[in-house]
């Protein structure tokens, strides 16, 4: 799993890397997922499309998995499947659409109230993008 | 990192770390604590955090620091800084995602030799009627336009369809009504996710408790605050619910380009502000204000329910079974107060994350029956342990912005916790102990464990021996109901 939990006090923190910003993006939420022992439902399948933009790749991250939270509160569903386009060029608004696929939830330990930008910096390391990210819950 | 030699010790429980520490500073951190209770703080980053919060443009004096603070995202857990009124800024991180979360005292008659044959039913009752857990709905279901009324009128909303009594509303902070809340400030997505929340506990360490008041420490503010030794009172933790977390989630999001419109530089993102009289802050404390309200309703709506299982459980068995409010407080705030600042009244907006209003005796704003006493300052205690009524002083207005601790506070992480503590087993241990238990999961239950907190007694004798409250009284838990 290209993430990892690491200690905080009080709320969840998550170390996530990947090749390049989609995957990164993406693994985000599947660790997201991992974080709150969300169980899915095996059918039936649901797909949803969303797009968004920020004015960096971390606002936008902060978007695309808000967007998530949003999706397991008041839908119950959340996403095994996710495609993604980016476009984030240094100093230019970054854009996002997505397509997810995915199913009711059947169960979670755990939910996310917020995404925050707590010390959150998306960088380039050996193994590829990195990022921090602070969850409250 | 902050280290044990980087602060002035003031006095055995208070530190102070000075301006000079870090070159953006507005302001030094002032820290109440016992050496013990800032050894477990340097454990992790609360510090730096409190630092970092020091930085906000337009701070006056100390940021201050409570014994129970823990390391929270941008803005430290028990954390309260002060903003000039109305250049400076305001910072939805500095409040949090759970806008006025907070603690509802409710107090009886009702003995507790009387109660225990009772109390399996009234576990039972509560855990029906006051819903929790996570993805739970609430026992109220509104449309926009009645939630739009709901967050202009707070607990006047309440009152007014039958779920409050007058002395509700005085014995709540601010009345149960922040004014100038402007419901059109608030998203469609965050108002989507409060309608059907409203009268929900939630989930992590919300919960509805049920007490014994063991210990009276001062029997006269005791009586004030309507709490007798030997009899039932009820504790109500929760806040706004989706509702809040969206509105904060929407203004940190829309404050990122803020910062950059008014040049404002900070240490971290999560502490974006605007100034409060600029169009973005003033967006933003009427959303605020709005979400505020939510969570006094939504208290008072879980408040009205526990009254309904405690006339359940005891109507016709005992002759006075009524639940009295003591007092509702708010621990995670932004307020517009006036406050001494070398020797001159100031405005300010106050920031309190973690922290709560603890205003002593004779300032404006309290209910005339605390004119005297100061107001009640709620302390709940780790899931388990006693819970502890203070009273606000007057040196709490001097040295700590009207304010004291919110609880015990965090040592160890939730990962951590659940590593070390199963949850059923904890449960078989309180239950051992005659504390009736009713949680809906049980990892939830782990995360919880008494020994993930400080102890909170320590944290409230450090509060008390600062001088910033005093103790009324001690409870001990009962019934805990959470999700």
């Amino acid at each position: 799993m290209p993430f990892e939990e690491l200690s905080h006090t009080a709320d969840w923190s998550l170390r996530i890397w990947a090749a390049d910003l989609t995957q990164l993006f993406a693994e985000s939420a599947r660790g997201m997922n991992a974080l709150t022992g969300t169980k899915l439902a095996e059918s039936p399948r649901v797909q949803r499309t969303f797009s968004a933009s920020a004015e960096d790749a971390e606002s936008l991250l902060v978007s695309f998995l808000s967007e998530l939270v949003f999706f397991a509160e008041q839908e119950t569903l959340a996403f095994d499947r996710i495609e993604l386009k980016i476009d984030a060029r240094e100093g230019q608004s970054c854009t996002l659409s997505a397509t997810l696929s995915g199913a009711n939830i059947l169960s979670l330990n755990k939910s996310i109230k917020a995404v925050t930008f707590h010390n959150m910096q998306i960088h380039q390391t050996e193994r590829g993008y990195e990022v921090d990210i602070v969850f409250d819950v | 990192m902050i280290r044990i030699q980087d602060l002035k010790r003031i006095s055995d429980f208070e530190w102070e770390i000075p301006q000079s520490l870090r070159g953006d500073m507005r302001g030094p951190v002032r820290i109440f604590g016992t050496r013990k209770l800032l050894e477990q703080i340097l454990g992790d980053k609360s510090l730096e955090q409190a630092v970092n919060a020091s930085t906000l443009p337009g701070l006056v004096g100390a940021v201050v620091v409570m014994p129970d603070m823990h390391q929270g995202y941008g803005f430290p857990i028990g954390g309260v800084a002060a903003t000039r009124f109305p250049h400076g800024v305001v910072s939805p991180g500095a409040i949090g995602y759970d806008i006025n979360c907070g603690v509802r005292l409710l107090a009886s008659s009702i003995e507790m030799e009387a109660a225990l044959p009772h109390l399996d039913r009234l576990a039972t009752l509560l855990n029906q009627y006051c819903p929790s857990g996570v993805g739970v709905k609430g026992v109220v279901h509104v449309n926009v336009p009645e939630l739009d009324r709901l967050m202009r009128a707070g607990s006047r909303w309440a009152l007014k369809n039958g779920y409050a009594r007058e002395n509700d509303l005085t014995r709540t902070e601010e009345n149960g009504c922040m004014e100038g809340a402007d419901p059109a400030e608030v998203s469609a997505r965050a108002k989507t996710r409060g309608l059907d929340q409203i009268g929900s506990v939630g989930a992590g360490n919300h919960f509805v408790e049920v007490d014994l008041v063991e210990s009276i420490l001062d029997p006269e503010t005791a009586a004030v605050f309507g709490l007798q030794q030997g009899c039932l009172a009820v504790q109500i933790h929760c806040g706004s619910r989706g509702l809040g977390h969206q509105v904060c989630t929407d203004y940190v999001q829309d404050f990122q380009s803020a910062v950059k419109r008014y040049g404002i530089e900070l240490p971290d993102r999560e502490l974006v502000c605007a100034p409060m009289d600029s169009p973005e802050g003033q967006a933003y404390l009427g959303a605020m204000r709005a979400a505020a309200n939510y969570a006094f309703v939504n208290r008072q709506l879980i408040a009205f329910s526990a009254r309904r299982a405690f006339e359940e459980t005891f109507a016709g068995k005992l002759k006075n079974w009524q639940l009295i409010q003591v007092y509702d407080i708010c621990h995670n705030m932004g307020k517009i107060e006036t406050h001494a600042v070398d020797g001159k009244q100031v405005k300010v907006c106050i920031h309190r994350k973690g922290a709560t209003r603890a205003f002593g005796p004779g300032t404006p704003g309290l209910p005339p029956e605390f004119q005297q006493t100061g107001q009640p300052v709620l302390i709940p205690g780790s899931m388990g342990t006693a819970s502890w009524v203070l009273a606000g002083t007057e040196t709490s207005m001097l040295r700590s912005w009207g304010s004291s601790c919110h609880g015990a506070g965090r040592t160890m992480s939730r990962s951590q916790a659940k590593h070390d503590f199963r949850g059923d087993v904890l449960r078989r241990e309180l239950e051992g102990r005659g504390i009736k238990i009713r949680a809906g999961s049980m990892s939830g239950l782990a995360e919880e464990a008494p020994e993930a907190y400080k102890d909170v007694d320590s944290v409230v004798e450090t509060v008390v021996a600062a001088g910033i409250v005093r103790k009324v009284a001690r409870l001990r838990p009962l019934v805990v109901v959470k999700g």
